[in-house]
């Protein structure tokens, strides 16, 4: 059983705080989804987990089963068992997939040959046309295809924990089912954490999230069970937003956790 | 002038009655001409100042040149081609073997007693003293020629180069006739401490397809002042690529003229320049005819302390209509030491055209970093699959695609070396 622990997390971006004061504790094989309208954070949140440059934390601490993620390079974050699924993948000219995955591999001391049949395997299991696989990194692929592409890549490398930025944009139906089906057989294959971030409620009707979150101006307004995100899509976050306007000062000077239980409760 | 460049030493070079006679009409051009200077603007930024030709004396007229430098890349580039049809070997810019297998090929060495003459410069013509250089001193100029509506398999040129400040001057014309469809791998190695001036000129006529590799593996103390030349015909296609990996200070100009309707050319090279090494290239993309298309893509990286220069023009003549002209140049600068200058020019006399061009210089992207880091690649690998893949785009796309695992092999050596010398903090200095 390991711990992906994120408490106190506040970060900025050129300047501008965006995360203020994060609190969220995932364990193996648990799902929690990440809700909120744009700019509440989310991605921003996606991408200070793996150390994205650009983003500054400026207080708190994340760790995985006790090391200290923060003070680690990207790539020892996700040595460490992180893995980020991107909402917009990056293109990697002249870099091809299997390259890329067998340098982790080696990294991680696994078996690096092994890696031209683990993708095959994983590009079958999510309908990834095998006349992607030689292309570079993301080069000349559909939106819903590099979805389909990040979701191999976390097959091959069998993370712990997967931070999931809105893997089911640019899908369509048969995708995000796919997509989706991946996911959640890794969280009884490999016994993975699965932090998914949203809009949409449909990721989760394959996908099920075992608590879902409210995410608004940087902080977690709401956490609650998976009933929580049937909730938001009828309502909207508009009344969270309100919620976290008012009481927001008090959360920023208490720093900590914020959410919970009391304000889950309006909800029928 | 250096008296070793005297007319009377290109005069006393062996040939034919009227090779003879260019030579010394050459060298009395050189005499006269001045050594080009960084402030002329074909010449900017190259280290063209800091050559000193009086230090170099071309081979002793008689004299065969050594065993010559027979770099093991050399040997595995020609085993990774395949078959061939010609196989031509220089040492210090002399003919010392010649294999040719199909009778579609021919070779003929113009110093030999008897060659005929041959137009010697039409499609390169004398750009710069370099060029007249080549003109006066070249022992044996080298013609092939590939026959009417054949397509024979490689032809493959090796200049092997040696020597303590020589001044070696090979020089090819390569003509494919209407309709012939040829390709030429030209490879220029060793060189010791010289100067090499090689002059490759490619004349594509109606019709014909030529695909043209330069690999550049010359010694890391070896300075190469090199021009290519094209002529393209009507309804004609060449594909030029250029592959530089050696030499202390290399520089190769390419010129490519269009000059009948309908011809196009395709311009590639990948250069990888570490130490102190300098690569220097300018390229002028000459249209003279209507329906004519040119498309350029130069990649290339620097590291440690090395330089590199791109320097390109796209003229469109007056009666040019129709013109497509593309001109891209992108350069990765892997260390902080390292530089390099991109200077793309247009010169437009006709309406009708479309151009356009692209430079770009600067580091590894960083987003490009992330993800990778992001899979749990660590930085290094991560940075040298980007830089490979970066130069890939260019190998990818050789007229001779069975060289791509090997020159793939070269620029990852290559990398490696580069950023062992980084780590260890000691660039060596820059020498000419």
């Amino acid at each position: 059983m390991s711990e992906l622990v994120i408490e106190g997390l506040r970060a900025s971006v050129s300047g501008k705080e965006i995360l203020r004061g994060i609190d969220l504790v995932v364990r193996s094989g648990e799902v929690h989804a990440v809700m909120g309208p744009n700019g509440s954070g989310k991605s921003t949140l996606s991408h200070v987990l793996l150390g994205r440059p650009g983003y500054v934390v400026t207080g708190g601490r994340v760790t995985l089963d006790g090391v200290d993620l923060l003070e680690l390079p990207t790539w020892r974050r996700a040595q460490a068992g992180l893995f980020l699924g991107m909402q917009y993948p990056i293109e990697v000219p002249g870099v091809s997939l299997e390259d890329a995955l067998g340098e982790s591999l080696r990294a991680r001391g696994r078996d690096a040959s092994a890696v031209r049949d683990l993708v095959r395997e994983e590009a079958a299991r999510v309908g990834f046309d095998e006349r992607f696989l030689a292309r570079p990194l993301n080069v000349d692929l559909s939106g819903g295809e590099r979805k389909r592409n990040e979701t191999v890549q976390l097959g091959v490398l069998r993370p712990r924990f997967a931070v999931l930025d809105e893997i089911d944009s640019g899908l369509d139906v048969d995708a995000l089912r796919a997509v989706a089906r991946r996911v959640e057989a890794a969280t009884t294959e490999i016994d993975l954490g699965v932090l998914a971030i949203t809009h949409y409620t449909r990721l989760l009707g394959v996908l099920r999230a075992d608590r879902t979150h409210v995410l608004s101006r940087g902080r977690i307004v709401v956490s609650g069970g998976p009933e929580l995100a049937g909730e938001l899509e009828r309502t909207g976050y508009a009344g969270w937003a309100e919620e976290e306007t008012a009481t927001g000062d008090g959360a920023r000077a208490g720093g900590g956790p914020a959410g919970g239980g009391s304000l889950a409760e309006p909800l029928p | 002038m250096s008296p070793s460049f005297a007319t009377e030493t290109a005069a006393a070079l062996e040939g034919p009655a009227w090779l003879r006679a260019e030579r010394e009409d050459a060298a009395r051009r050189f005499a006269a001409a001045a050594l080009p200077t960084a402030a002329l603007e074909e010449w900017r930024y190259s280290r063209i100042d800091a050559l000193d030709l009086d230090r170099f004396s071309p081979p002793t007229p008689g004299v065969a040149g050594g065993a010559g430098a027979a770099p093991a890349e050399v040997d595995a580039l020609l085993t990774a081609l395949g078959p061939t049809a010609a196989v031509i070997e220089t040492r210090d810019g002399r003919l010392a073997a010649l294999r040719v297998t199909d009778p579609a090929v021919t070779v003929e060495d113009l110093s030999a007693a008897g060659a005929a003459r041959c137009e010697l410069g039409a499609i390169a013509g004398e750009p710069d003293a370099f060029a007249a250089l080549n003109r006066a001193f070249a022992p044996a100029p080298l013609r092939v020629r590939v026959s009417e509506g054949s397509s024979p398999a490689p032809i493959v040129v090796v200049h092997r180069l040696e020597g303590t400040r020589a001044a070696l001057f090979p020089r090819i014309l390569v003509e494919a006739a209407s309709g012939s469809v040829a390709s030429v791998l030209e490879v220029v190695a060793g060189g010791g401490s010289s100067l090499v001036v090689p002059v490759t000129e490619l004349d594509v006529a109606d019709a014909a397809s030529l695909g043209y590799v330069h690999v550049q593996l010359l010694d890391e103390d070896a300075w190469q002042v090199g021009l290519q030349a094209s002529r393209v015909g009507r309804d004609a296609r060449l594909t030029s690529a250029a592959v530089a990996i050696g030499g202390d200070y290399a520089r190769l100009r390419t010129d490519s003229a269009l000059v009948a309707p309908g011809g196009e050319s395709r311009l590639i090279a990948v250069y990888f320049a570490a130490g102190a090494q300098m690569h220097d290239f300018r390229t002028v993309q000459g249209h003279l005819a209507p329906r004519t298309r040119s498309d350029l893509l130069y990649k290339g990286a620097v590291a440690n302390g090395a330089r590199s220069v791109y320097s390109g023009l796209i003229r469109v003549e007056k009666g040019a209509r129709g013109t497509n002209a593309f001109q891209a140049n992108r350069n990765l600068v892997l260390h902080e030491g390292a530089h390099a200058d991109s200077v793309p020019n247009l010169e437009i006399e006709e309406n009708d055209v479309r151009c356009s061009h692209a430079s770009a210089v600067g580091p590894i992207a960083e987003d490009q970093l992330f993800y990778l880091e992001s899979r749990g690649v660590p930085t290094d690998v991560a940075s040298r699959l980007i830089a490979l893949g970066f130069l890939d785009e260019v190998i990818e796309h050789l007229p001779l695609p069975r060289l791509a695992a090997l020159l793939r092999a070269a620029l990852a050596a290559k990398l490696e070396r580069a950023e062992a010398l980084e780590a260890g903090g000691a660039a060596p200095g820059e020498g000419a």
